[in-house]
């Protein structure tokens, strides 16, 4: 069996790697991408602590993580869908004002 | 054999979350990712939370991926493939903060493994019952309300992305 640590170094791993993709990249698809990685890093931690302590809720909470992101990628491609409408350009650094 | 499948779902994550960030072309983006979240699953299966393995491939490799793509190819993005990554300045300040961050948590792993109270559900217990029967017959009890907040959120989410979707919003009055 591998340890629990493992888990945790490779969720770790990949947390950081959706972090450098927020504050590297300015295209808005990739960071929310990014944050979609960042929300797995921390599923796979809730689930490898979940076993090491015998509990079912941290799948459960997977499980509400899931739907939350579900929600949001909606949501949230449907706001880049229309400020590319409006800006034509999903580059971060153009997105400057909150009114169109 | 777990070790082996440990360290191939390991690499194939980390290999193609890397590529994901730092590939131009967000197409290429967006299928790295998906290999990424297979990876994950991966790893659930070694955990032995199949269930959510089963819907990580569905929900994330299928749905989520699915509408990103359509939205990519929805979009002209030759003007974004284009340009450079970052700026020097702010690929070198986020490439500093991330290991700051990395350093950080590997600290906080160090310090010692999480001791609590022992949960009743050992993976033996959710082996002999299954993994979706366990985790369905805690949703529907100790977790009922949270789980009807959650179809309501859903609702909202759906109606909030048709709104803003569509061609132009709507007069104010």
């Amino acid at each position: 069996m591998v340890p629990t640590d493992y888990y945790l170094i490779v969720a770790a791993l990949l947390f950081t790697i959706g972090v450098l993709g927020v504050l590297m990249r300015r295209n808005a698809l990739i960071i929310f991408m990014s944050i979609e990685l960042m929300l797995n890093a921390v599923n796979l931690t809730f689930v490898a602590l979940a076993r090491q302590l015998h509990s079912i809720d941290g799948q459960i909470f997977v499980f509400f993580v899931m739907t939350v992101a579900a929600a949001e990628v909606a949501v949230g491609l449907a706001i880049i869908i229309s400020i590319f409408r409006l800006k034509g350009t999903v580059h971060v650094d153009a997105i400057n004002l909150l009114r169109g | 054999m777990i070790t082996f499948f440990f360290f191939l779902f390991a690499v194939v994550a980390i290999a193609s979350a890397i590529a994901m960030v730092l590939h131009k072309n967000p197409v290429y983006s967006a299928l790295f990712l998906i290999m990424t979240f297979f990876g994950v699953a991966g790893f659930y299966f070694l955990l032995e939370a199949q269930f959510i393995a089963i819907v990580q491939i569905i929900v994330y490799a299928g749905a989520i991926m699915v509408l990103f793509l359509f939205v990519i190819m929805l979009l002209n993005l030759r003007q974004e493939t284009r340009a450079p990554i970052g700026r020097p300045l702010q690929l070198f300040f986020g490439a500093g903060f991330s290991i700051l961050l990395l350093a950080q948590i590997f600290l906080i792993i160090r310090a010692g493994t999480l001791t609590s109270k022992v949960g009743e559900f050992p993976p033996e217990r959710i082996n002999a019952m299954g993994s979706a029967e366990t985790l369905g017959g805690v949703l529907f009890t100790e977790y009922l309300f949270p789980f009807e907040a959650a179809s309501v959120l859903l609702l909202v989410g759906m109606i909030g992305a048709i709104i803003l979707g569509r061609k132009q919003l709507p007069k104010e009055k």
